[in-house]
């Protein structure tokens, strides 16, 4: 990429972003671990009160990692990857260099507002749009700033043809303001009712079915265009860039971008199997579903062909390991996903510790390990110094993967099991269980989620300090590396 | 076409929003309006319903239990008639849950008392043993926000004509009144009473003596309305 002259570019946005996806992953991973562990040792529930029940940390934990992790790390990446494939430097821009610290610092203030308002109580309910309409404001004006450095990136480009990346971190910034836009759509009460009650309170402009319908239009796909769109666009960029490889096929990069942008709107459907919303959009759901396999493997699939004739790299390069289990591990969420999406086996699967099973084998596997193998790719280009340990990214790795069989077996056991206990009929045609025997029985498999939980934090909590000694202790480059991340190998 | 499309990021940008808007234009256009007209019989929620319906949202129950019964034999066996589209016409926002940890709530009102859940809320272990539901005591003393739910019920009164002061199904009677916030107020604090007898917890018979409302009491009156 830097041939003719060098180029240097500005990291401090970047840095800022990393240092936040770092805080909110160990604030949103740790809430997660606490919930798991409720759900297998109730009296957890008591530790702090009503800010400690399960009840208020469900949403701090799916926010706080959906919102302030992986968005951050997406931030992070955008600050560092859009400079590098357009072939121009923030420097060169003090405008866009300050639209992206004020991008940095009003995000910074609206997931640290969310935490306290999550906490406290307030929540629309809507499942990842839980904030209130005062944030929602806040959080429309920096994706807004982002939006303006994106496209004040690319306006100042010097590399004429947008890079796959680029494509996907466009799709992101659309998609997620339509979709945040018309599922925020809401009322606040205070103003209409003429000064009653709390100011932040506000009602959802639509009802019931729509309500639901519009709902998992915007969380099926908020899932699409934060845990999947920018996902690919970073591993378009760090698996070539990292392992020295070309990207297999652009036909395939072609394929899979429009097959996804195209299909994954209409999949929304699926979470409202045999509801009330009309059937043809649920089988409209259930059918793009299983389309959905198409572009999802083609991104995938295209990620591992990458790979050819350099297998060797897996085993002399830790991060080429993160990234060829997280297209893996993208694989296997995108087949398991549209398996779910059957009517038949939604019957079963839905309500179920299934569906948390499949959407974290998902994020742990894929968006998390995607993203920490950015930042670590990105370390060494932004401090000058080398990984820190290298010894202590292979335990991390291999600690983490075994937490995410871990989790994601037990809850497919757990989902399955209670999903057949439901409709278990005896001879007679009564129910054969109460519903609290189907809660009795998913004890030790919310055990050992628990524990797969408790394991992949730790392994997040290596990452941190890894990074942390990397940018302060790490030895000092004297050049930029070209592919292979720099990593000392006694530590 | 698409190298056309690489180099021009104005309109790559827009042919990206055309393919991603279409599928949710053609999803919402064909049934909105009908999808959101009421069954005969639903009634929008009372204020002190509504007042409960958020601390159903504020503690997030949705997290943990669904309010849609799905057309199965081991369902309806289990919860009751399957849901209707109509049921939720004045369900802002809707709270259908996307996960069982605790039982389906959609009718709960059929088959719970006040006494009940007055004891489930308090130690959920001492009516359902094996229970991993927490307990809510804080409902017990957090005094709840009747003015917001009268401000929500204005709003939607406003803004999307649910009818509230009207009278629904034409027997000469006004079905939920509302009125002014001193009327609305009053006749919260009536209901609760009636709630509040039904149950033993001195600390809350005595708080609605004066005046004041715990979110227990709300809480027990919107699941009393979920029917």
């Amino acid at each position: 990429m830097q041939n003719g002259a060098k180029i240097e570019y500005d990291y401090s946005v970047a840095k800022a972003f990393t240092f936040a996806t770092i805080l909110f992953g160990i604030i949103g991973m740790t809430v997660g671990t606490i919930l798991a562990f409720q759900m297998a040792f109730p009296d957890l529930n008591y530790l702090a009160g009503e800010y400690g029940t399960f009840s208020r940390l469900r949403p701090l934990h799916t926010n706080g990692v959906a919102f302030g992790f992986t968005l951050s790390g997406i931030f992070a990446t955008w600050y560092y990857v859009g400079q590098r494939v357009l072939k121009v430097s923030l420097k060169e821009s003090p405008f866009l260099l300050n639209v992206g610290k004020l991008h940095f610092l009003l995000y910074f203030i609206t997931i640290l507002l969310a935490v306290v308002t999550l906490l406290a109580g307030f929540t629309t309910s809507k499942e990842y749009a839980e904030l209130e309409w005062p944030i929602d404001i806040l959080v429309v004006v920096w994706w807004v700033l982002w939006g303006i450095s994106v496209f004040g990136l690319i306006g100042i480009r010097r590399e004429r043809a947008l890079y796959i990346s680029v494509w996907y971190y466009i799709a992101c910034f659309i998609a997620v303001a339509m979709l945040y836009l018309f599922n925020n759509m809401e009322v606040p009460t205070y103003f209409v009712s003429g000064g009653y009650g709390s100011i932040l309170h506000s009602v959802s402009m639509y009802s019931g079915t729509n309500d639901a319908l519009v709902q998992w239009w915007y969380g099926h796909n908020a899932v699409a265009f934060v845990f999947t769109v920018p996902i690919i666009a970073m591993i378009y960029y760090f698996l070539p860039k990292e392992s020295g490889q070309n990207i297999y096929s652009y036909k395939l990069s072609i394929l899979a971008f429009w097959g996804l942008l195209f299909v994954y709107l209409w999949a929304g459907g699926h979470h409202l199997i045999y509801s009330t919303v009309p059937d043809w959009m649920q089988t409209m759901g259930s059918v793009m579903s299983i389309v959905l396999i198409l572009p999802s493997w083609g991104s995938a699939i295209n990620m591992l062909l990458t790979m050819k004739g350099e297998w060797n790299q897996l085993q002399t390069n830790p991060l080429i390991k993160f990234m060829v289990l997280a297209s893996t591990f993208y694989m296997l969420s995108t087949i398991e996903g549209p398996i779910q999406s059957i009517k038949s086996v939604n019957a079963i699967a839905h309500f179920t510790d299934w569906i948390p099973g499949h959407v974290h084998d998902g994020v742990l596997g894929w968006v998390v390990f995607m993203i920490m193998a950015a930042l670590f790719h990105m370390a060494p280009r932004m401090f000058g110094r080398e990984i820190y340990s290298k010894s202590m990214v292979e335990t991390q790795f291999w600690l983490q993967t075994t937490a995410i069989v871990l989790y994601f077996t037990s809850m497919w056991i757990a989902g399955i099991t209670q999903g057949m206990m439901w409709r278990a009929y005896d001879e007679y045609g009564s129910l054969v269980y109460s519903f609290i025997d189907t809660v009795e029985v998913l004890h030790p498999y919310y055990t050992i989620r628990a524990v797969g939980g408790l394991m992949y934090l730790i392994g997040f909590f290596m990452f941190a300090y890894n990074m942390y000694k990397t940018a302060t202790a790490g030895r000092v480059l004297d050049k930029e590396p070209t592919n292979k991340s720099p990593m000392a190998t006694a530590a | 076409m698409f190298h056309w499309l690489e180099q021009r990021p104005f309109f790559f940008a827009v042919v990206v929003f055309v393919t991603v808007a279409f599928a949710g234009i053609v999803e919402a256009i064909p049934d909105f309006a009908k999808q959101s007209k009421p069954t005969v019989g639903t009634k929008p929620y009372s204020i002190l319903e509504l007042t409960g319906r958020h601390v159903y949202i504020k503690d997030s129950c949705n997290a943990c239990h669904s309010q849609l019964i799905r057309p199965f034999k081991s369902e309806t066996d289990r919860y009751g008639m399957y849901s209707l589209s109509g049921e939720y016409a004045y369900d802002r926002p809707f709270l259908w849950g996307s996960k069982r940890t605790g039982p389906d709530l959609k009718r709960v009102g059929n088959y719970r008392t006040t006494d009940w859940h007055e004891n489930h809320m308090w130690d959920p272990v001492s009516v359902v043993p094996g229970s991993i539901m927490p307990a809510y005591r804080h409902h017990f003393t957090n005094i709840a926000d009747v003015e917001t739910a009268y401000a929500e019920a204005v709003t939607v009164k406003a803004v999307f004509n649910t009818p509230y002061d009207v009278d629904i199904n034409g027997d000469g009677n006004i079905d939920v009144p509302l009125g002014t916030w001193e009327e609305a107020r009053a006749r919260a604090l009536e209901e609760a009473k009636a709630i509040a007898s039904g149950m033993k917890n001195q600390a809350v018979k005595d708080a609605v003596e004066r005046g004041e409302i715990p979110e227990i009491v709300a809480l027990i009156a919107y699941m009393n309305s979920l029917k």
